[in-house]
């Protein structure tokens, strides 16, 4: 066990370091007007090399890159080129904020995903089952900054015109001041986030439920004669919610960078909206903070559920 | 059991099924008629695939609106002929009100107009052009690569499969989205550009899943058997291996291609994708939700929302009727 | 069998007629390790030395019980594994350590026909296809002719030359077994490893696939090594037979000797297992029932494999690992790997062992447990619980 986990480590340490270093080799290749930028229009060329110097960019590659590892390492992200902030910083502040988006409409879709697809696997070809089945094929059809605009234009617009001013048209305000704006602001965003997913949700729980209410012991479980509730939720969930529990943790993972759609339709700095940003003025140090943040999470995500994984199938762990 | 009695297959139930549909048995023959024996053709699973996928009607439906969309996409010149607009001509005077503000549907603009007074319905068809050029090349793309590598990792194992298996784990660590944005900065939004970036990003889910296949099909006697019989590895793979990987990377492709139209209308909605001003659904909706001009003017949200969800939605139905058509032991939720 | 063929064999004796011979022939597959770091020294020893001969036109059985290695042997003989030691002479030639297309060459005389009709051949593609694969693969014969051959193997298994085309899922079992006949015929082999090819089968079907090889055998000129585990079927077939335990060949014998003589304990304890057909022999027969389980082949016992289960295990038999001989007055073609062998008349149900070995429950005691349970509330007893019901 504890090899595995060290395997497991090891691994994602490895895929962090090569997409740390693709997205560094990716930057380096592009010349760069930050410099020209920075200087102003009028600038002359012994100006703009003077900044690059300061800037460290008239370096050979690797020293930039041992630089930039060496800082990686020491939990140093570097500096914004325009406004030498800490990348740290930006990316303290524009976090909680995709982690909001993120942590809310997943706590939302799991819920109702799942229940949904719990209420379809019990009732197969029902009239509820087929409803949910195609609310969830429609929605998961629905690309997000469709939705996301739907929802602005009847719950922000419409509702505005008839005088109902709940919801506003976007922005984001922080949980400690102002809790109910905050609330407010995020409810048409998780919305967005949460109804696709759930439609995913809500299918995989379904399959996977199906399958294994179809197997032997549940079988044998019913015939014991225990009641259909316990054997549904106490026997069958149990192990089909183990493959909805894994891509739960990547599709966390995978958020971190993820919300970018969302957080440009609604309007919120998070780290999405701080890396468009930051790519429009070449701004890269930024870029390569929030896409390491990013892709670490991804990797933990990743790690996280294969424990998880050989934690609840003890079979993975003796392979 | 008696493995005698499992002859009840596929083929017979279809060949009975057929003959009874023609209304003839062996055993009608008028007497003393000397028949010539019927040539009994075996047919594969993929054309019993074919015909359970024929008989799902809203597959077919799907598929129908699908041929639909292809047509309007390939008529889009025709289109912007019948209205007597090209996509690109602005309409000042009446493509928009007095106010300067897009016009509804109408008579003349059967979509209405965009704020710069063009005719949304010939944009609508020249965008489903490029939804249906990027999803059908990206995905070929994806898939041409994804079961390479794939068969190649799962396979060959050893070395190939850890360096194949490393790279599919560094593509997807990456954030998808951010990533691309980054490289189309660099590079440069155009159509190329966004079908690369989509199908570099695409090819290691299916390279898994393929990598997957493969080692469960690897340990099987008939590969056994092609071994003993001397078959190379080369020719283990490709004539032995991929006919039975086949069946779910056609599913996996079916549902790919709308996972492909979405993101590449998110990078046009981003301004990542193809850009302006060629007319793709993603690049109006985004000029759509520019300064909350949908909000006024709200067919033109809809109409490229309603036809990308629509087409979006034909094809993850298709693709679940072709589930269901490779697998009817799944469950027949969306057949009849 | 073909009785002829072993006459004229066994009287020539030549090494010419051997086709084939396996010598100390030891296959081990290692463990996956457990630990953190470096390799587990453990190693499954699924074929752990064993040696016979092959002769032309012969009919060899080959018996075990489930992972006595039988089947890891015959994919050794066909080369599909590698060995890890011993050698393996085929025709005269050291094939143990061939690859390539040297490999390749010799693949084309020594074919294998599988157990699961299901399984052994491809659900994608159609029958023609499957058994022309060998010309396909060695290019020996193109096109046209190609389809004329498929279809003349087809015949000479007894299928219906016109079903060329179909799947293999529109045929029984039966049938099936006889695709992969023709398959391994297609290139004429010299050798065909049969692994265990009617076990899957109905037993009616299965005369029909031992008649069929057995006609093939007298037609071309065949050599069968035959593995399987029902004896009765191996008795049919077989000039001589080898029977193996844990990786070892535990005795080797004609056919006749054998079943007529089995001197290893384990033979002795197999046969008493085959059914016999008349109620009355079959009533006064004392059956010996081993104790125990088949031992790991991650850790096999020391000396002879057998010593955890044999009813005439002694202190020699943990220490000493018996080499293959004749025993008694045997023929020098019986030989058998054992230290006490089981003489003619010998009664092994009362055979007592004098080491210490496995403890399995009595079978006295198994009775007195059951009627122990009967006092268990909810538990159906003999009497009380048929008014439940």
């Amino acid at each position: 066990m504890a090899r595995f986990l060290v395997r497991r480590v090891l691994l994602g340490v490895l895929v962090l370091f090569l997409v740390v270093t693709l997205v560094f080799a990716l930057f380096y290749i592009y010349p760069s007007d930050v410099a020209r930028n920075l200087a102003g229009r009028q600038a002359t060329p012994e100006t703009i090399a003077l900044i690059q110097a300061r800037l460290g960019l008239d370096q050979p590659i690797y020293v930039q890159y041992g630089r930039f590892l060496w800082n990686l390492l020491h939990g140093n992200l570097g500096y914004d080129y325009y406004h030498n902030v800490p990348v740290t910083r930006i990316i303290a502040t524009a976090l909680p904020k995709t982690l909001s988006i993120a942590l809310g409409a997943s706590i939302i879709w799991l819920i109702l995903g799942v229940l949904n697809g719990v209420v379809s696997a019990v009732r197969p070809r029902s009239v509820v089952d087929r409803t949910l089945t195609v609310f969830s094929l429609f929605f998961y059809s629905l690309p997000t900054f469709v939705l996301g605009l739907t929802l602005l234009y009847f719950f922000y617009f419409r509702l505005t015109l008839a005088g109902i001013t709940f919801f506003p048209p976007g922005g984001y305000v922080n949980l400690v001041d102002d809790p109910g704006t905050w609330f407010r602001s995020l409810v048409l965003p998780w919305l967005t986030l949460a109804l696709v997913s759930a439609a995913l949700y809500t299918r995989l729980t379904r399959g996977s439920l199906l399958d294994v209410l179809g197997e032997d012991y549940i079988r044998t479980a019913r015939a014991k004669g225990l009641l259909e509730r316990r054997v549904v939720y106490r026997h069958g969930l149990r192990s089909a919610l183990t493959p909805i529990v894994t891509q739960f943790g990547i599709d966390l993972g995978v958020l971190v960078g993820g919300v970018v759609v969302t957080e440009s339709v609604f309007g919120i700095d998070g780290m999405g909206f701080e890396a468009v940003h930051a790519i429009t003025d070449q701004n890269s140090p930024v870029i390569i903070g929030v896409v390491v943040v990013a892709a670490g999470a991804v990797v933990v995500a990743n790690i996280v559920v294969d424990l998880l994984y050989a934690v609840l199938d003890p079979r993975v762990r003796l392979n | 059991m008696s493995e005698e009695t499992l002859r009840t297959t596929e083929a017979d139930e279809g060949r009975a099924a057929e003959s009874a549909a023609r209304g003839t048995t062996t055993l009608e023959r008028p007497q003393g008629v000397e028949a010539a024996p019927r040539r009994i053709q075996g047919r594969s699973p993929w054309q019993l695939a074919w015909e359970r996928l024929r008989r799902d009607k809203v597959a077919m439906l799907s598929l129908g609106f699908i041929v639909l969309i292809v047509l309007f996409a390939l008529l889009a010149p025709l289109a912007a002929v019948i209205t007597g607009h090209g996509v690109n001509e602005q309409f000042n005077d009446i493509g928009l009100d007095p106010s300067g503000l897009p016009r509804a549907p109408n008579g003349t603009f059967w979509f209405g107009t965009d704020d710069l007074g063009r005719d949304i319905f010939v944009r609508c068809a020249y965008g489903a052009r490029i939804s249906i050029l990027v999803g059908v090349v990206a995905t070929g793309f994806t898939i041409a690569v994804g079961v390479v590598l794939g068969l190649v990792a799962g396979y060959y194992g050893k070395v190939a499969d850890t360096i194949i298996s490393r790279l599919i784990d560094v593509v997807l660590a990456f954030p998808f989205l951010l990533f691309a944005i980054a490289l189309v900065s660099i590079i440069g939004a155009s159509l190329s550009v966004t079908i690369f970036v989509i199908a570099m990003f695409s090819w290691a889910s299916v390279a898994r899943i393929v990598r997957g296949q493969v080692l469960s099909i690897r340990e099987r006697e008939y590969i056994e058997a092609a071994r003993s019989l001397g078959a190379g590895s080369t020719r283990i793979m490709f004539v032995d291996v991929l006919p039975n990987v086949l069946a779910p990377i056609i599913v996996y492709a079916t549902l790919l291609i709308p996972s492909v139209i979405v993101t590449e209308a998110t990078l046009s909605f981003l301004g990542l994708g193809v850009p302006a001003p060629t007319a793709t659904w993603g690049n109006m909706i985004s000029e759509a939700q520019a300064g909350g001009l949908y909000q006024i003017a709200p067919w033109f949200l809809a109409f490229p929302s309603l036809l990308l969800l629509l087409l979006t939605l034909a094809f993850n139905l298709l693709g679940d009727g072709v589930r269901d058509a490779f697998d009817p032991r799944g469950d027949r939720m969306l057949q009849k | 069998m073909s009785s002829t063929a072993t006459v004229a064999a066994s009287r020539s004796g030549e090494s010419s007629d051997v086709l084939l011979r396996v010598e100390n022939v030891v296959k081990e597959f290692p463990v996956a390790s457990n630990k953190l770091f470096g390799r587990s020294h453990d190693a499954v020893h699924a074929v752990d030395g064993v040696s016979f001969e092959l002769r032309r036109g012969e009919t060899l059985g080959l018996v075990g019980e489930t992972g006595c290695g039988k089947s890891t042997l015959a994919r050794c003989i066909t080369r599909l594994y590698s060995i890890t030691d011993g050698t393996i002479n085929f025709d005269g030639r050291d094939i143990s350590r061939l690859e390539g297309s040297d490999l390749r060459d010799v693949r084309r005389e020594v074919q294998m026909i599988f157990q699961d009709p299901y399984g052994s051949l491809n659900p994608r593609r159609r029958v023609g296809s499957i058994i022309s694969d060998p010309y396909a693969i060695h290019g020996t014969v193109d096109g046209g002719a190609r389809k004329r051959r498929v279809q003349e193997l087809m015949e000479l298994v007894g299928l219906n030359p016109e079903h060329y085309n179909r799947f293999p899922n529109e045929f029984s079992g039966g049938q099936r077994q006889r695709i992969g006949v023709a398959r391994a015929l297609a290139l004429r082999p010299k050798l065909i490893v049969c692994d265990e090819p009617v076990s899957a089968l109905d037993v009616s079907i299965q005369a029909q696939i031992i008649n069929l090889l057995a006609d093939l055998q007298s037609e071309l000129g065949l050599t069968y090594l035959f593995i399987a585990h029902d004896l009765s079927v191996v008795q049919h077939v077989s000039d001589r037979v080898a029977v193996m335990y844990l990786g070892k060949v535990a005795e080797l014998a004609d056919v006749d000797d054998l079943y007529g003589h089995p001197r290893h304990p384990y033979s002795n304890a197999l046969l008493s297992a085959v059914p016999v057909a008349d109620p009355n022999t079959a009533a006064q027969r004392e059956r010996i029932v081993l104790i125990g389980d088949v031992p790991s082949p991650i850790s096999p016992p020391s000396g002879c494999h057998f010593h955890t289960r044999c009813p005439k295990a002694q202190e020699r038999c943990v220490s000493e690992d018996p080499a293959l001989l004749p025993k008694f007055a045997d023929a020098p073609s019986h030989v058998a790997a054992c230290h006490f062998p089981v003489a003619d008349g010998e009664d092994l149900s009362t055979a007592k062992a004098a080491i210490d070995q496995e403890d399995a429950a009595d079978v006295e005691d198994v009775g007195s447990v059951l009627s122990g349970l009967g006092e268990t509330p909810g538990f159906a007893g003999a009497a009380g619980g048929e008014e439940a019901r």
